[in-house]
């Protein structure tokens, strides 16, 4: 980026996070110039669904409320985690398209853990560990090339919460 | 002064079996430090990246909810032996360290 073009650079980049699911404004972008792949995967922390403190509201921030349950999502996570500081789970979804790949931890004080994007011959799925605060659900939530959400889920008892060690 | 990225890839036939451990604390902002009672402040990754010769493969965003020194796990495809490989990450006091590995036959 050229010290010429910041007001540019910062431009593009908000009208890509607006953009958000509008396909055809990226590729109008795309077809301009300004948006190359390097930029689009080196995409800024998404705020808003981070900082969301409920379940409820970060699905929401992450565009993810209308989910569907999908059974080509794998999600293999321990039935019960001794020590919640440390909760393995590995996610691998088998839906045609998908692009990327976000854990939430529901009753989490900030419920979305990670959101990862897969591109060039990466493979949908990530193993990834947690620290669950009490027993909870944690759900997987998969985007596809065609705009759509997908989700699978599971609940994780935990004996010893994993928020304050 | 951040503690070097630990990667291993391993080509295991068409697939590439990434494992990556990135040293960070990944602190959540709500833990007392019991000898002071103090509250720490959160310090924690919020964005990484895996690229393979340049091209970006797994573009991450992460939370306080990741456990301290998080070991990920990643798989790809079209890798060969000799590829090169960078991780990076970034946190929230914008700290950051990036670190490279060369992929191995299985």
């Amino acid at each position: 980026m050229t010290k010429e073009q910041p007001m540019n650079a910062t431009f593009t980049r908000r009208l890509f996070l607006r953009a958000g699911g509008a396909s055809t404004a990226l590729v109008a972008l795309a077809a301009a110039g300004l948006l190359k792949p390097t930029r689009v995967l080196a995409a800024e922390w998404q705020r808003d669904a981070f900082t969301a403190n409920t379940f409820a509201g970060a699905l929401q921030a992450h565009g993810a409320s209308a989910s569907a349950e999908s059974r080509d999502i794998v999600f293999s996570a321990p039935d019960i985690a001794e020590n919640g500081a440390q909760v393995v789970i590995d996610i691998a979804s088998n839906l045609p398209g998908s692009q990327t790949i976000a854990v939430f931890a529901e009753k989490n004080p900030m419920p979305l853990a990670a959101s990862v994007r897969f591109a060039n011959g990466a493979l949908p799925q990530l193993r990834i560990p947690l620290k669950l605060a009490e027993t909870m659900r944690v759900r997987a939530v998969v985007k596809t090339a065609d705009g759509k959400t997908w989700h699978a889920q599971k609940e994780i008892r935990v004996t010893l919460g994993g928020c304050a060690g | 002064m951040s503690e070097p990225i630990k990667i291993r890839a391993t080509l295991q036939g068409e697939i590439t079996d990434i494992r990556i451990l990135m040293q960070h604390p990944m602190e959540t902002g709500q833990r007392k430090d019991p000898a002071s009672g103090k509250v720490v402040p959160a310090h924690f990754i919020q964005t990484f990246l895996v690229s393979a010769n340049g091209k970006p493969l797994v573009e991450g965003q992460t939370n306080t909810s990741v456990s301290r020194n998080p070991m990920l796990a990643f798989k790809a495809r079209g890798l060969k032996a000799g590829d090169r490989l960078v991780v990076s990450w970034r946190d929230n006091k914008g700290e950051q360290r990036s670190d490279e590995a060369v992929v191995g036959a299985g």
